[in-house]
């Protein structure tokens, strides 16, 4: 398994999870992921490469349905539950010129 | 008289059910006394964060009047229902006790909703979980704690702690809540009643706001075993629009209740046994399997191996699947925004504000195991482990029926006891997390009560889609239980 997570690493991750952490967060969260992450090391003895991964539980297999249609939500109802819209499409604030 | 003896006096949900389709009792009555149970204690408890007096009170003349009109009311006619409020109910709120839902008037309803309403049973408010389930006692909710009501200075559990301290203190015959690692079945332990996460797929998820896509499943708490089995016959069963869901007639589980469990093979878990588990609550867990014994079932010890590894594989699966699903709440199409100059921007402002701490831990854990670099050494060997719990499970019911171990390492535990330390609150849900890592069902039913006097439960487990002979066995273990209360 890999190093005990840093700090810088717990920054980037909230980065990517679009999250801002405050310096008490990260200290904090640092400290706690690590016990988690160092409490899964407990598997690290297994040998299991040469085992199947489990994704899901059921025996289900690419449930599909025929192309037909049928009704479905109030257009206006959904739209309603939206923070901002415009002529029946969700409006947000501009995305170019965001840093990349 | 305390809350836990008033509510073993109450009546069951199927009585309620025959008195209300007799034209014995009004279903407004029933609701009328429920609604004034909730007024009388609710402020102490927080079990709900809705009481949805007045379409309860509506919903039950609709049924007075199908009954006076001569017409089928439904097997649940009048029976007062307390929902987990992550799942969807067209026009009430659904907040998943988050800050970033708390406005969210959902669309439709969850199929689990259409069926128990189509039923007759009548919806009495929306309760209080772990924000969006995460958590094992109910403080990670944005709205405040729930507390149990055997004890106010200790947790209901969780993360469906409202609904099993709804059901406990009487505001509720039956509840519906969400069982992703033990979410059902461990606060149904603590608030000493019964819970059930039934197998993968027997119950539509179409409406249950999503935590972790492989694990979730819907189910009831009740205060008898048969309560549990009609909600279940209720909820369960194909419904189309969740893809997941498992294409079989529900199941027939009243009718078989009262076979027994005579020649029955059951095993006792070891590795579920072990270390932190509390003396008592081994101690019960020994003496329901002497009950199952002495009922004429074949009790030995059995050897899951793999389900030591539970709670590793569990705290990287399901984060992994939380930080995916919890994507969504980008402050775009509903819930709240946080103002900001530019569309990123706005996201992550929403997302920092609308999120409490434990989501935020959730979310980071699980996109750290996804990350390039760690998928394989996380979540990849995650998935592998959770293949070799399957097979020790599959291998164990070669030669038993059922498995039995206890629900939860210990009783109640105080308020605030675990909140600093994400992990001990975690190991709370090592009997719990193997079945949701299996997909296999298991039933929590109360089995008298800890050294503390707080309730003890004990866990039936069975093999996929064998819920009728798990029923049976919780069955005898609800008639030979000493009392869940002092």
């Amino acid at each position: 398994m890999p190093d005990r997570i840093t700090r810088d690493e717990v920054a980037h991750v909230a980065r990517l999870a679009r999250l801002d952490l405050t310096d008490t967060e990260l200290e904090l969260f640092t400290g706690q992921l690590a016990a988690v992450l160092e409490h899964a090391r407990d598997v690290e003895a297994l040998d299991v490469a040469d085992v199947v991964p489990t994704g899901h539980p059921s025996r289900l297999r690419n449930v599909l349905r025929a192309d037909v249609v049928r009704p479905s939500l109030d257009r206006d109802e959904v739209l309603g539950q939206a923070p901002d819209t415009e002529g029946g499409r969700f409006k947000v604030p501009p995305v170019l010129g965001e840093a990349p | 008289m305390n809350a836990a003896a008033a509510a073993s006096e109450l009546p069951s949900a199927l009585a309620v059910a025959a008195a209300v389709r007799s034209g014995a009792r009004r279903a407004r009555d029933v609701v009328e006394e429920h609604l004034s149970a909730i007024e009388d204690r609710e402020s102490e408890l927080h079990a709900f964060n809705v009481v949805l007096a007045t379409s309860a009170r509506a919903a039950a003349d609709a049924v007075d009047r199908t009954v006076a009109a001569g017409d089928d009311p439904g097997p649940l006619a009048g029976v007062p229902l307390a929902l987990k409020d992550n799942l969807c109910t067209r026009g009430a709120p659904t907040t998943c006790s988050s800050k970033i839902l708390a406005d969210w008037h959902p669309p439709y309803d969850a199929t689990v909703v259409t069926r128990l309403t189509a039923a007759g049973a009548i919806v009495v408010g929306k309760t209080n979980l772990d924000e969006f389930a995460m958590g094992s006692s109910t403080e990670n909710s944005a709205f405040g704690p729930t507390r149990n009501p055997h004890d106010v200075t200790r947790v209901p559990g969780g993360s469906s702690g409202g609904s099993a301290a709804a059901v406990a203190a009487g505001f509720a015959s039956i509840a519906l809540g969400s069982d992703t690692g033990g979410s059902i079945r461990q606060p149904a332990a603590l608030c000493g009643v019964v819970g059930v996460k039934p197998t993968y797929g027997l119950v539509s998820r179409y409406g249950l706001v999503a935590f972790a896509s492989s694990l979730d499943q819907v189910g009831p708490l009740t205060r008898t075993v048969a309560d549990a089995a009609a909600v279940l016959e209720v909820i369960g069963g194909h419904d189309a629009a969740d893809s997941t869901s498992i294409d079989a007639p529900p199941p027939a589980l009243l009718a078989h209740l009262d076979e027994g469990v005579a020649g029955l093979r059951v095993g006792v878990v070891a590795e579920l046994l072990g270390a932190g588990v509390a003396p008592d609550v081994a101690a019960r867990t020994h003496a329901a399997a002497d009950a199952l014994a002495a009922a004429g079932a074949k009790v030995e010890e059995a050897s899951v191996p793999a389900a030591v590894y539970g709670i590793s594989a569990y705290y990287l699966i399901a984060p992994a699947e939380a930080s995916s699903n919890l994507a969504r709440y980008d402050g775009v199409r509903y819930g709240l925004r946080v103002d900001a100059a530019t569309t990123g921007e706005m996201n992550t402002a929403t997302r920092t504000a609308g999120f409490g701490a434990e989501v935020k831990r959730r979310i980071m854990l699980g996109t750290y195991a996804l990350s390039a670099g760690y998928y394989d050494a996380y979540y990849g060997k995650a998935q592998r482990v959770r293949t070799l719990i399957l097979a020790d499970f599959e291998a164990a019911y070669e030669r038993f029926d059922l498995l039995l171990a206890p629900t939860s390492p210990t009783t109640a535990f105080a308020l605030g006891a675990k909140t600093a330390d994400p992990l001990a609150m975690y190991m709370n849900d090592v009997c719990t997390v193997p079945s949701n890592l299996s997909g296999q069902p298991a039933i929590s039913v109360p089995f008298g009560t800890g050294d503390d006097g707080l309730p003890v439960g004990v866990q039936v487990l069975a093999p996929a889609l064998a819920e009728a002979t798990m029923f049976r066995a919780a069955a005898v273990l609800e008639a030979a239980a000493p009392p869940s209360a002092a």
